[in-house]
């Protein structure tokens, strides 16, 4: 795992990485797995500075999924501290990257909220809804969305 | 070249408090 250079650039650019492993480092996996519910390797946890988790990936995903996941969570980290302009900024370039990932209409929907939150403009909200009408029409996204059009 | 994990997660919480940083902490069984 962890073998893409994107992926070790992101992690490296927006973290410090820790790992308990389950059986060399068996004492904190057990301390860690309890505090935080990890119950499932391989788990993988976003935590901001105060140690509070914001996002998490179970079980093994491709490249591009992973790493789409990973700038998902680190979008609504900067999303729950109401860094908004930033979130939006994260969200979008998740789309444009990787728009056929799970993460790609999560992205588009969170996106439109995260403009919606910078500008108190529902205008953002409106341009989601439409978005959704070409693309991803099948994803439980659209459905949120669609109370916007 | 791989991402340089540590392993004292109480050491890197406590970093990641003082340098308001984010932390990933990966739950992992892949070989070491």
């Amino acid at each position: 795992m962890w073998p893409d250079e994107r992926v070790v650039s992101f992690v490296n650019e927006n973290f410090i990485p820790a790992r308990v492993h389950v059986k060399d480092d068996a004492e904190a996996f057990r301390r860690f797995g309890d505090k935080y519910n990890a119950l499932w390797t391989p788990t993988i946890l976003e935590l901001d500075s105060d140690g509070v988790e914001h996002h998490r990936i179970e079980g093994f995903l491709p490249n591009d999924d992973l790493l789409a996941q990973l700038m998902l969570g680190r979008a609504h980290m900067d999303f729950k501290q109401g860094k908004f302009p930033e979130a939006e900024k994260r969200f979008r370039e998740i789309v444009e990257k990787f728009p056929n990932t799970d993460a790609g209409p999560e992205a588009l929907y969170w996106a439109g909220v995260s403009r919606y939150k910078s500008t108190h403009d529902s205008t953002p909200l409106k341009e989601t809804a439409q978005a959704f009408s070409t693309r991803y029409q099948d994803s439980s996204w659209a459905k949120k969305a669609s109370v916007w059009a | 070249m791989p991402i340089q994990f540590r392993h004292d997660v109480d050491a890197v919480l406590k970093e990641a408090n003082q340098q308001k940083r984010p932390v990933l902490l990966d739950f992992s069984a892949a070989p070491m």
